[in-house]
């Protein structure tokens, strides 16, 4: 943490200090919660918006890169909440439980909350006002970092889900939750998932956020032998930070995937730790970048316990201008032996203009463990493609041919078969949109 | 009208001539092997047949059926009916084989103005081409070449030539890294496409393959020109005598 007094606050850091002045009296929760927020921003205001010298940020310059802090968003209108209805429409074939979160409001009317044995769904803000219990015992409580984005989150955080799957639940349909931003202003999204011991559920966040500033937060936990595959969609028009914590039990499954386009700026940072022993993860992303868009994807992944087995796999296509950033961190805590972990990032330069870059760590306090990372940024091989145009293929279908694979071997990679073909789709959507 | 005709071609490599003057001729229904030392220009020769971007041609011409091909992208000296078997077939992740050679042929098929086969008679020609081989469904869903043996790499490079159906088929030592089993069998596939109407140029380092696939004519390569042509015979006598003739010659 720097150590520099800072008096001089960006336009956008006052605008900042002002919404919580302001907002704090009526922002959902008391007592606690209400303490919890302050403490945060006061953390907030201290950090100031992390810039190139703070590590973790070094690559998102959030001081540079953010001019504005805009307002928070009124509720929306009636046709804003109808927006959210076709946003899931890729997925449609899962047929999923839709819960639908517009302009950082928890609309129940766009919900689908028929009720389930063993599943519990409700509104952030309804729970931080009501004390709910499950609320006071995780939010904040799931990973501590003192990152300053989530800081943010906490000091503002207004609605999004709160989702309780019971011990032994197995939710069938996967649980759809869009994330809709209609109005050029700002929210600030907090949801928690609790799957307790042995339950399963697949959650599906989709953001689509247009011009909407958005920092949205997600605290997960996972109980022993559970299974938890969770996808983000993102396309965002605008500003988007995005915080996963992950607390993962013994012997659970658990598996994140990433995947943005069409989005101006966007860090997604996922913090995991394996609390339990023999936890099994695929954390991943697929970035598409075109124009200047910028988005980063930092992960954190604390092995804590013995046996821990993670693959982590990152993929990006750039094309002109994008800017593509993916930091890595595993660390593997003393006594977490057999831990074993592998790291990859790969990204795939289109354009002479285009930057990748990767940032990987490795702190290890364990002596029997496998670990490593590795990373490749380049063009498409000239060689391949020869290998392709030599068969008759013309050189712009063999590069689309070449760029889809690349694309889809990470999104093979996914372990839920499911969810593979829509995100295939709508890659392969942008590749023709890049035509 | 000869099906190919090299002349005097002069071809540089990274500030390195290669080429230095080479003549072929192949006729139509022809197989010509092409044998040499390491290094005498034969893979690059075939490169520079099929299209490759970084080998310079400084002299010299190549018709293809009477047509200059080398101001060609690599596509439509494809689809025209020249075909290259690399000598190291590159792996691509992520591609399936199936795809790879839909992809193919359908681009021949269109860059020539023929209508695209469709999934079924498409289906039915690689069951048909990729059975010959002994290569299987399995194979043919796993990305090209990608975790393929040396002998089911060039196994999958006379499957694409069975399915593209090209006129002019040049084999970049296509026997290299094979035991005699898996060479019989490439040879068999290369025999079958044998036709009036279809050539062959088969690079060799070795007789050996040529006791499977005899060639109606031998072409002796060194230093970047063809030095020596003769019938079948020609490379009996290059196995018991070796190439260094030909490396002190054009020493
Ligand atoms: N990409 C390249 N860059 C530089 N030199 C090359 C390249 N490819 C081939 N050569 C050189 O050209 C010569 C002929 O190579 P090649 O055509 O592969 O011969 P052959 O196939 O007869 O063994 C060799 O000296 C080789 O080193
Ligand atoms: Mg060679």
């Amino acid at each position: 943490m720097t150590a520099e007094v800072r008096t001089i606050k960006t336009a956008a850091e006052q605008a900042l200090a002002e919404t919580y002045a302001k907002a704090k009296g009526t922002l959902p929760g008391a007592g606690t919660i209400a303490t919890l927020r302050d403490a945060a921003f006061r953390q907030f205001d201290a950090q100031g918006l992390p810039h190139r010298r703070v590590e973790e940020w070094k690559y998102t310059d959030l001081r540079a890169l953010v001019r504005d802090a805009k307002p928070l968003a009124a509720p929306p209108d009636a046709s804003a909440k109808a927006t959210a209805g076709k946003i899931a429409a890729p997925f449609s074939a899962l047929k999923p439980r839709q819960l639908t979160v517009v302009d950082g409001m928890f609309v129940a009317d766009q919900s689908d909350l028929t009720a389930e044995a063993g599943l519990r769904i409700g509104s952030m803000s309804e729970a931080l006002v009501r004390g709910d219990a499950l609320v006071a015992a995780h939010v904040g409580k799931v990973f501590e970092t003192a990152d300053p984005a989530l800081a943010l989150n906490t000091s503002l955080m207004g609605d999004g889900a709160v989702i309780h799957v019971a011990a032994g639940t197995q939710v069938a349909r996967p649980i759809a939750l869009i994330f809709a931003g209609t109005q050029d202003a700002a929210v600030f999204t907090r949801s928690l998932v609790v799957v307790d011991k042995g339950a399963t559920v697949t959650l599906i966040e989709i953001h689509e956020s247009g011009s909407t500033q958005v920092n949205t937060a997600l605290e997960l936990v996972a109980g022993e032998g559970a299974r938890v595959d969770h996808l983000k969609i993102t396309r965002a028009g605008a500003l988007h930070l995005s915080t996963l914590l992950a607390r993962i039990g013994a012997r659970t499954a658990f598996n994140s995937f990433a995947f943005t386009r069409d989005s101006t700026l966007v860090r997604n940072q996922s913090f995991v730790r394996f609390a339990g022993g023999n936890t099994e993860a695929a954390i991943g992303g697929l970035s598409l970048l075109k124009g200047k868009e910028h988005v980063d994807n930092t992960l954190v992944i604390e092995h804590a316990a013995v046996g821990g087995v993670s693959r982590e796999r990152f993929r990006s296509v750039l094309e002109e201008q994008g800017r593509a950033v993916f930091q890595g961190k595993i660390i593997v805590a003393p006594g977490a032996q057999q831990t074993d972990a592998k790291m990859l990032s790969n990204a795939l330069l289109l354009s002479d203009d285009a930057e990748a870059d990767n940032k990987p760590e490795l702190e290890i306090f364990a002596d029997d463990v496998q670990c490593g990372h590795g990373a490749t940024a380049g063009a498409l091989d000239e060689e391949l493609l020869f290998y392709l145009r030599a068969r008759g293929i013309p050189r712009q279908e063999a590069e689309a041919l070449l760029v889809q694979a690349f694309v889809g071997e990470v999104i093979d990679s996914l372990p839920q078969d499911s969810l593979r073909e829509p995100l295939m789709n709508a890659a392969v959507e942008w590749l023709r949109a890049r035509g | 009208m000869p099906l190919l005709e090299v002349k005097n071609l002069h071809v540089e490599i990274a500030d390195k001539t290669i080429l230095r003057g080479l003549d072929l001729t192949i006729e139509k229904g022809q197989v010509a092997a092409i044998m040499g030392p390491n290094g005498s220009g034969k893979s690059t020769l075939a490169h520079v047949l099929a299209g490759k971007a970084n080998y310079i041609v400084t002299q010299g011409e190549v018709l293809f059926n009477g047509e200059n091909i080398l101001a060609m992208e690599p596509d439509q000296r494809a689809a025209k009916g020249l075909f290259l078997a690399f000598q190291y077939p590159m792996e691509i992740p992520g591609v399936a084989t199936m795809t790879f050679l839909r992809t193919a042929v359908n681009a021949q098929r269109k860059a020539r103005g023929e209508a695209e086969l469709s999934t079924p008679e498409f289906m039915k020609r690689v069951r048909e081409a990729a059975g010959q081989l002994g290569i299987n469904q399995e194979m043919l869903r796993r990305a090209v070449n990608v975790g393929f043996s040396g002998g089911e790499k060039k196994r999958n490079e006379i499957l694409q030539m069975a399915m593209l159906q090209p006129k002019l088929a040049v084999l970049d030592e296509t026997d290299s890294g094979l035991d005699i089993d898996a060479l019989k069998v490439a040879a068999e596939g290369v025999n079958r496409l044998r036709s009036p109407e279809r050539s062959f140029v088969v690079i060799t380092h070795y007789q050996r393959l040529l006791n499977y696939i005899v060639p109606d004519v031998v072409h002796v390569m060194s230093k970047g020109r063809v030095v020596r042509t003769g019938g079948k015979e020609l490379a009996l006598e290059l196995e018991a005598k070796g190439y260094a003739q030909y490396q002190d010659e054009a020493a």
